[in-house]
């Protein structure tokens, strides 16, 4: 499905990222652990509750750069301007993380393992 | 290529900033996506160990044709028993490193897993050095 369709499905904002909205994403990973992120081989979207700057690096550094924010968490300034600067995506939705990845998981997103 | 960056303790906001310049450095060189994502995890983790353990540090990098030398080399505690550190679970981190998505006891051995080469050596009250080499 494409990041547009996740964020309609999510009832998400935009926070970065509108030019690459048609983009299809096809395999999910949710964490608050970042060092759990850092061990992936691939390059799923995130869902995470983890909030801060260090979400932000931590994806550039796992090459990982579209990101679902749950549990209506405050995306800052800082983390936008480092996802600008890495052309992510940031989308902030204020479903829990259960029911984010329990919608994703019905409309076909696919698990890594 | 030589470069070298300042780590600060409990700077968490710019952990992460040396191994995003190693990263556009390494883009730059067009070294193969998957070494590129190896070297830069590799060096982040250890970055993050010495934001959150140590009292600040020193990230050294040498670029060479076929293979990048990292070294990042705290001024800190020390790991007394490197065996135990290196095992995956074992964490000393603080909550507020837990906070940030870290101290999983995770980085060590990831590093391990992402590189050629490590070698960690440490002297209790001192320091910590951690180098790695990833072959291009």
């Amino acid at each position: 499905m494409t990041i547009r369709e996740i964020a309609k499905l999510l009832d998400a904002s935009v926070c970065i990222g509108e030019n690459r909205l048609d983009e299809e994403v096809e395999y999910g990973f949710a964490s608050d652990l970042m060092s759990d992120v850092l061990t992936l081989k691939d390059t799923p979207m995130l869902i995470t509750g983890l909030c801060n700057v260090q979400t932000i690096r931590t994806c550039d550094m796992a090459t990982l750069d579209i990101i679902v924010i749950v549990r209506n968490k405050k995306v800052t300034e800082d983390m936008i301007e480092l996802a600008e600067d890495n052309d992510m995506v940031i989308l902030s939705c204020s479903y829990s993380m259960f029911k984010a990845c329990g919608l994703l998981y019905e409309a076909g997103i696919k698990p890594l393992y | 290529m030589h470069q070298e960056y300042t780590v600060i303790e409990g700077d968490f906001v710019n952990a992460g900033k040396a191994s995003s310049s190693v990263k556009k450095t390494l883009k730059q060189l067009n070294v193969e996506p998957a070494i590129v994502k190896r070297v830069v995890v590799a060096l982040y983790e250890a970055e993050v160990n010495a934001i959150a353990h140590a009292y600040g540090g020193k990230v050294l990098v040498d670029i060479d044709s076929d293979k990048i030398k990292m070294v990042v080399a705290d001024k800190g505690p020390g790991i007394p028993d490197i065996a135990l550190a290196m095992q995956e679970g074992y964490s000393t981190a603080r909550p507020e490193v837990r906070d940030m998505g870290f101290g999983a006891g995770m980085g060590l051995p990831n590093m391990q897993k992402n590189v050629d080469k490590l070698n960690v050596t440490s002297e209790v009250g001192v320091g910590t050095t951690v180098e790695m080499e990833v072959n291009f």
